[in-house]
């Protein structure tokens, strides 16, 4: 004799202690199984694009500190990039090679967030989350020492970076990079066969590479469904075709396999990091380029690799000294879309691991 | 690299399909009559030679007399991209036919555009306001707006 | 095996007689001795509590690589005492459409059993507040009672993510029971008795050594029971905000947390004088070893918080119904063969059988019958 049971709609409201920021989901939920998820958004809207019409482009660097703000150094790269694209600025070697360098250091704080916030979703009770942050303090105290700023740099400018480097930045990079290798090979000796991890994460809200292409995802959570796809290998900016470094994938496109993917890349971004300590050369650091830049008309769309996916900055200038129109794409709201599909027919405890393993921040969801 | 297909090369091949659809082409993009729209989308993401399955963004920009929104889909496998765009005249009320049948990842940006912009899509399985509530008087984006 | 009978072992401190301090002021000692021992149980209980609570913070806060409390007193230790002022300081909000007497209730009734456990405990020869013979049976059916407290805080909040927990919690003890009670009667059988007194007089070897497999079943069966991680879903902190005791706050919420705290102290008292051999010990007092050893059971349940996920419910279910009820009957069935069939053999000999058994049986039953849960249904 079957039960008669009726689904209910529970709120996971937008205070709530493990969703990544303020994202309400009002689930339908049959006892513990989720049949159906509507999420909302637009708790953190800020109306940045309005905004860029009346900044300078200059001036706009700021606000796209706070978009996603776990990752500010990407941001501020993405949109510099598509400002010089459309401005044809040139930029000297010195500011190229540090902004390689703190893109790639900003990938590290941003995969060790991640993790750490993946594994507290799964009830580890902040375990592995404190040993991420332990090390991200050492890379929030590199940015501290270039900026002055701990989580939102506005360090990048449009020709280059803002300032050079002082001397003891280097001499601690080194002290970082020789001791952060360990320091990965300790949590993957710590959580990679872990039987319960395996048990939560395998298996658990798979993306196929169809409907994630069909969503438009990208970032480590379109790689771990087993497509090859890395801006900074297809489409090279900066002067990412120097470097040498491997895309890992996953295969399967469940939680674990994203887990995976984003070790892997903080790995591969430890190799980059070595390769472009060696070869940073003197000179300026920021091409000259007047602050109140004023672009030819036209419209460009730049993008890069940032810690989320495919961050994209589509301009359109008529040549005065504030943008047209400055869009947005953000990977974390494109990321999402999938969401729904993935979650049905999972428990609540699921839902939570996979809205956590997509890994977004709502500041860049809602601008 | 991913290249970027050829305007002038795609209006031959949409005109050659679907004739007096494109109204302009520029270096790498194509601008189409809106009520042609979803068959052009259609061509250029199931034809096997451009495959361009991939949708990076769509959004609306206010030009004062017409919005025009802006398609720019690419494909992974060939890596090479293109800008697809379309103008509505009409400031009041409109409407465009909505492409989630066709790249699912426009669904949350499509509700963003009737947010912030006021452009209605059709077909849109949940035409709603996405980041202000449902009661908010205007769209913000729009030039006139304050 | 050779049971041991206390009555001929001379290391043994002398037993306290049940009427301990005699007749005084013309009544009988029996009431003396429910009174004075009755304080020494709530006393014990509550210091324990905050002592265990001082651990907890500061041991796990060590193996998160920070400091946990240090600023209240020397060493942080008066932290608890601090927790518990703030606490008794907040104002009691009850939710408008909360069933009031049962919510009011439910953490008495929780925290009630916990207390009352302690009642067969011996913190000595014979120092315990009755020495029912049926001590062991007394325990476990008392235990399960704070249960309905848990389900009436679920209930009488009135809120959709209380429920959930309290569900969950009531599903995972009944489940968890069952191997519970069967691991304590592999111990019952060896030491001839239920008296929880006689089971420690019994153990000159520690049980530990004996029931290995029973230990660990026990161990787990009993973290499921009092919500302790990996099996802390009930009240997960990432999900469900805080399960059944959400809408709790002000004292009665204190109650909740000293019942988590006080069962994790009974759980660990129960494993002390079952398996590790009560106050046993030399040189030190008898109740100085209880607490040595209660602490050490604790650390354990520290140590397994702070490194493992949590377990999803469909796979706790599963845990306990396909891998631990099946273990347990087969280490039931062997160690009722080595009481039986071999009563003189010297318990040294059957130590290495039991590991190995606890070994293979746990390697085979990990490795071919035990599926993690089902996946994703069909909706």
């Amino acid at each position: 004799m079957a039960l008669r049971t009726e689904p209910f709609v529970l709120n996971m409201g937008p205070v709530h202690p493990s969703t990544h920021g303020v994202f309400r989901m009002r689930a339908t939920l049959d006892g513990e199984v989720v049949l159906d998820i509507e999420p909302v958004f637009g708790y953190l809207h800020r109306g940045v694009e309005k905004l860029a019409e009346q900044r300078t482009y200059t001036g706009f660097i700021p606000l796209t500190d706070r978009m996603d703000y776990l990752a500010s150094m990407s941001n501020n790269l993405g949109y510099c990039l598509a400002v010089e694209k459309l401005a044809g600025v040139k930029i000297p070697e010195r500011g190229e090679y540090l902004r390689v360098i703190m893109a790639e250091l900003q990938r590290l704080a941003s995969h060790l967030v991640a993790v750490g916030a993946f594994l507290n979703d799964c009830g580890a009770y902040f375990t592995p989350f404190l040993y991420m942050f332990r090390e991200r303090e050492k890379i929030v105290d590199l940015f501290e020492m270039v900026s002055g700023q701990r989580l939102t740099y506005n360090y990048m400018r449009i020709g280059g970076v803002s300032q050079d480097i002082p001397e003891e930045f280097l001499p601690a990079m080194d002290k970082f990079l020789a001791t952060m290798p360990g320091f990965i090979d300790e949590i993957d000796r710590l959580l990679k066969e872990n039987e319960i991890l395996l048990a939560r994460a395998k298996g658990v809200g798979v993306l196929s590479s169809e409907n994630a292409i069909a969503c438009g995802v990208s970032g480590p959570v379109l790689r771990s469904t087993g497509i090859k796809w890395d801006i900074r290998k297809a489409d090279p900016y900066s002067i990412y075709d120097r470097f040498d470094f491997e895309i890992p994938t996953g295969e399967a496109g469940d939680c674990y396999d994203r887990y995976r993917v984003r070790v892997e890349e903080m790995r591969q971004s430890l190799h980059i990091l070595n390769q472009a300590r060696k070869d940073i050369p003197e000179g300026p650091v920021r091409a000259d380029v007047s602050h109140l830049v004023r672009p030819p008309a036209g419209e460009v769309y730049g993008r890069i690799e940032a810690p989320k996916g495919e961050l994209g900055f589509y301009l359109v200038s008529d040549n005065s000294i504030a943008p047209y129109r400055c869009h947005v794409r953000p990977p974390s709201l494109i990321n999402l879309t999938p969401l729904r599909e993935m979650v049905r027919g999972w428990k609540v405890q699921d839902l939570i691991i996979i809205f956590g393993s997509i890994d977004i921040t709502m500041g860049e969801v809602d601008r | 690299m991913t290249v970027a297909l050829s305007g002038k090369e795609i209006a031959r091949q949409l005109e050659e399909k679907f004739p007096g659809s494109t109204v302009q082409t520029d270096e790498s993009s194509a601008l189409v009559q809106d009520k042609s729209l979803l068959q052009t989308a259609d061509f250029l993401k199931n034809s096997p030679e451009l495959g361009l399955n991939y949708l990076n963004f769509v959004t609306a920009v206010d030009y004062f007399d017409y919005f025009e929104v802006v398609y720019r889909i690419s494909s992974l496998e060939h890596n090479h991209w293109f800008t697809l765009k379309t103008r509505v005249y009409d400031r009041e009320d409109p409407v465009l036919p909505s492409v989630v049948g066709i790249w699912k990842g426009a669904d949350f940006q499509e509700r963003e555009i009737y947010d912030l912009m006021g452009i209605k899509f059709e077909n849109h399985p949940n035409m709603k306001r996405i980041f202000l509530w449902d009661g908010f008087p205007g769209h913000p984006l729009r030039k006139d707006y304050l | 095996m050779v049971l041991l009978d206390p009555a001929v072992n001379p290391e043994l401190p002398n037993a306290l007689p049940p009427d301990w301090p005699g007749d005084m002021l013309g009544i009988s000692g029996f009431w003396w001795h429910w009174l004075i021992f009755t304080l020494i149980i709530i006393i014990f209980v509550l210091t324990m509590v905050m002592a265990v609570i001082y651990i907890e913070r500061r041991g796990m806060a060590r193996m998160q690589s920070r400091l946990g409390p240090n600023r209240t007193g020397p060493f942080g230790i008066f932290q608890p005492v601090a927790d518990a002022v703030k606490v008794l300081l907040k104002e009691n909000i009850v939710p408008g459409t909360a069933d009031k007497l049962v919510h009011w209730l439910a953490p008495v009734v929780a925290f009630a059993p916990a207390l009352l456990i302690f009642a067969v405990i011996p913190f000595g020869n014979g120092a315990l507040l009755a020495d029912l013979n049926i001590g062991i049976l007394y325990v476990v059916a008392v235990s399960s009672v704070s249960t309905v407290g848990v389900f009436m805080a679920g209930w009488g909040s009135s809120n959709k993510y209380s429920l959930l927990g309290a569900m969950r919690n009531v599903a995972a003890v009944v489940s968890y029971e069952i191997p519970l009670v069967l691991a304590v009667v592999g111990v019952i059988l060896i030491a001839g008795s239920l008296s929880m007194n006689q089971i420690v007089l019994a153990q000159d070897i520690p049980f530990i050594l004996l029931q290995p497999l029973g230990f660990f079943l026990f161990f787990t069966a009993g973290c499921a029971e009092i919500n302790r991680s990996p099996f802390d879903l009930m009240e997960a902190d990432s999900e469900i905000v805080a399960g059944f005791h959400t809408e709790y706050s002000g004292m009665k919420f204190a109650m909740f947390y000293l019942v988590e705290y006080a069962e994790a102290v009974a759980v660990a008292a129960i494993i002390t004088t079952l398996f590790l051999g009560g106050w046993r010990g030399p040189l030190l007092p008898p109740w100085f070893w209880f607490v040595i050893k209660v602490v050490a059971v604790f650390f354990l349940m520290v140590w397994t918080r702070s490194t493992l996920p949590r377990v999803r419910i469909d796979q706790l279910m599963a845990f306990a119904w396909k891998f631990l009820l099946p273990v347990a009957l087969i280490n039931l069935f062997v160690t009722a063969v080595q009481v039986l069939a071999w009563p003189d053999t010297l318990p040294w000999v059957v130590v290495p059988i039991n590991f190995a058994v606890m070994a293979v049986l746990i390697l085979l039953w990990a490795k071919i019958f035990y599926k993690v849960g089902w996946g994703r249904l069909e909706v």
